[in-house]
């Protein structure tokens, strides 16, 4: 059984189908904005030395984060991976309090704790990344278990990358959420590169969203830098598992448009992949897409533009104003007393 | 008071909290229609249902992993591996996940991993370890080792009620060998309070689990010669009573430090450079630690006798310490 190809979104009045009205468009656009500003803006920072250990970047995946995001519900849950910044923004991430993560500040998610794209934000539903990935994928099904226990309308979802589709963890996970039916939509980013391993020394099938038959479940591919086409299937796959549908396989395809990380040159991306998936480039796709089919104006796109750079300037600033983290705090906070229990998503 | 083997301690203590608190499930291979591979959960399934009493595909990853997701969403996991030597399959879930959650997301990770560990029984290299020391060493875990039915059903509770991931290490050879009393009512047992299983002050044992029991035979024999040792139960190892044991070696001078799991490495090595660095003036004699050669669990019995410490094995260190 092949697995389903999804088609490109078209008109307007598609779009409104699917439950997006113009508002919702430019709000989409803004969080796709936002999210390429503050890994530009933190790539400047990392040059400058403000920012210690490593640097991470999502280009090229901007709209396979936010439309995912967007299409879920205020309860579901997930834990978003280090292309996925677009998950953190649209829901509702302050910026200053990435900036402040990126540089080891008290203010950060985990206040200094752990770096780069490895954030909490439990409140809005989004919990940390190990840099062992796809280690989320069980505690993502491990939440789905939860609401299936509780009879919750929840979703949990999952997101890994087609390089660590190889590792064991893809498989129990999917294994057991296909056995139990749970409620978690699997998330698959492929960037068609494993830090330099292609798809073809990673997987000897077509798509990775083939394997959901394996699991009892769906599979469908995307196109990743069709934002809108990707809201269409996760809120579809979404809905479906609130309605007790079981799971299903999103792969969003996509490039990584820089080098793993930004020490990385990417040498052995060939050129003329780059070429064709900059023609393709998700901003300017969706932007494109405002101006023909949403009548998006020029005052709007410079005020969107502008809000933009307000934000992210004044996230720097703040960011700067946030302490580093005391060291004498070090150890305490490594276990969780009675009280941290007390919390609204632990209940 | 009840008197009750360790295995129906914990099974009991399990029953009672599941009644207790509707967050609490059981997560596990066979755990269900089955029971449990040592039947610790049997008739769990027709009291609370098969989403409660869950059964799991063979997949620790997914069953310590899920755990924790389960408890980041509110509720409290109670993981079985069919024995402790197949946590090496959820090694990443407890050390990289749910360890250090609540240090990095300030999310606590309220689970509980019951880990059916020892050996005595030719469980071979795979079904006979003692893995405590390797997660004493990761922060963000905590270790419960009981030797008792009493502290068996206490300590469950206290692992359930604990908000971070907890390893509840259940010793197979004592499960239908040892009996005690247990009271009916829910108790619980506070983590890193040490327990004195035995009253002595010539010297001190300090051990935990099935080695207790070792301890004890040893001890009853050295009675007879007028030397009286203590043993002291750790019952937790993380958190542990350092306190109680260097008042235990500043009384006694005299120290031994017995555990099953292998010797380099160990936690009795920590133990042992605890009192060092912070006893030395009080010692009469260097700290002895008995534990297991740094061999893989052997199978054959007579192997097997070889690689677990023997009560003779302890009464001759302690007649050395005697002597010393």
């Amino acid at each position: 059984m092949a697995v389903r190809e999804a088609e490109p979104v078209g008109s307007l009045q598609e779009v409104k189908e699917a439950g997006l009205d113009r508002e919702d468009l430019l709000g989409i656009y803004r969080h796709m904005l936002i999210t390429r500003a503050i890994e530009e803006r933190g790539h400047i920072l990392y040059r400058q030395g403000k920012i210690p250990g490593s640097f991470y970047t999502g280009r090229g995946n901007e709209a396979a984060a936010v439309g995912v995001a967007t299409a879920m519900g205020p309860n579901d849950v997930g834990t978003p991976l280090h292309r996925d910044m677009g998950v953190h923004i649209t829901r509702g991430v302050e910026p200053w309090r990435i900036i402040a993560q990126y540089m080891g500040r008290e203010g950060g998610p985990t206040r200094g704790r752990d770096g780069n794209v490895h954030m909490a934000a439990p409140e809005l539903g989004l919990h940390p990344m190990v840099s062992h990935l796809p280690a989320m994928l069980p505690v993502a099904v491990g939440m789905a278990l939860a609401f299936k226990i509780r009879g919750d309308r929840r979703v949990a979802l999952g997101w890994f990358g087609e390089g660590s589709a190889a590792r064991g963890d893809a498989h129990e996970s999917m294994n057991m959420a296909g056995v139990r039916q749970l409620p978690v939509v699997f998330i698959c980013d492929n960037n068609q590169w494993a830090y330099s391993t292609p798809t073809y020394l990673g997987y000897p099938i077509e798509h990775v969203a083939d394997r959901a038959a394996a699991y009892g479940f769906d599979g469908v591919v995307v196109d990743g830098t069709d934002v809108l086409a990707v809201y269409r299937e996760a809120k579809a796959a979404i809905e479906k598992a609130r309605q007790g549908g079981g799971p299903t396989l999103i792969e969003c395809l996509t490039l990584r448009m820089e080098g793993h990380a930004v020490h990385d040159d990417a040498f052995y991306v060939p050129k003329e992949m780059f070429e064709q998936w900059a023609a393709q480039d998700p901003i300017e796709r969706f932007r494109t897409w405002l101006r023909s089919n949403a009548d998006m104006t020029d005052d709007e796109e410079d005020q969107i533009t502008s809000v933009v750079k307000r934000l992210l300037n004044d996230a720097l600033e703040r960011a700067e104003e946030s302490p580093l983290p005391d060291p004498s705090g070090l150890e305490q906070g490594v276990y969780a007393s009675a009280e941290d229990l007390d919390t609204p998503h632990h209940k | 008071m009840p008197e009750l083997t360790y295995i129906q301690a914990i099974s009991d203590a399990l029953r009672q909290e599941m009644r207790r608190d509707q967050r609490v499930f059981v997560l596990g291979q066979d755990v269900g229609v089955y029971g449990g591979a040592f039947k610790v959960t049997l008739g769990f399934q027709e009291e609370f249902g098969p989403w409660r009493v869950m059964d799991a595909p063979l997949s620790e990853t997914a069953i310590v992993g899920g755990a924790t997701g389960a408890a980041l969403m509110g509720l409290r996991p109670v993981a079985e591996m069919q024995f402790a030597d197949f946590i090496s399959c959820a090694w990443d879930h407890l050390v990289t996940v749910a360890a250090k959650q609540f240090f990095r997301g300030r999310t606590p990770v309220p689970i509980v991993v019951r880990l059916p560990s020892g050996g005595g029984f030719s469980g071979g290299p795979f079904h006979s370890q003692n893995p405590e020391s390797s997660f004493a060493h990761i922060p963000g875990l905590k270790i419960v080792c009981p030797a008792t039915p009493h502290d068996a059903k206490g300590l469950l509770a206290t692992s359930i009620e604990d908000p971070n991931p907890v390893l509840y290490f259940e010793h197979k050879h004592l499960y239908r060998r040892i009996k005690g009393e247990v009271p009916e009512e829910r108790y619980t047992i506070p983590f890193g309070q040490a327990r004195v299983h035995r009253e002595g002050d010539d010297a001190v044992v300090v051990t935990w689990g099935a080695m207790v029991h070792t301890a004890s035979d040893a001890a009853d024999q050295l009675a007879g010669e007028g030397f009286e040792v203590e043993i002291l139960d750790l019952r937790t190892l993380i958190p542990w009573d350092k306190a109680r044991v260097l008042e235990s070696v500043r009384r006694c001078s005299k120290v031994l430090v017995l555990h099953e799991d292998t010797r380099t490495g160990g936690f009795g090595a920590e133990i042992a450079a605890t009192i060092a660095e912070e006893a030395f003036e009080d010692l009469d004699a260097p700290v002895v630690r008995i534990a297991a050669p740094d061999t893989p669990v052997p199978f054959s019995p007579a192997l097997e006798k070889a690689f677990l410490p023997q009560v003779e094995d302890v009464v001759k260190s302690l007649q050395e310490l005697a002597a010393y």
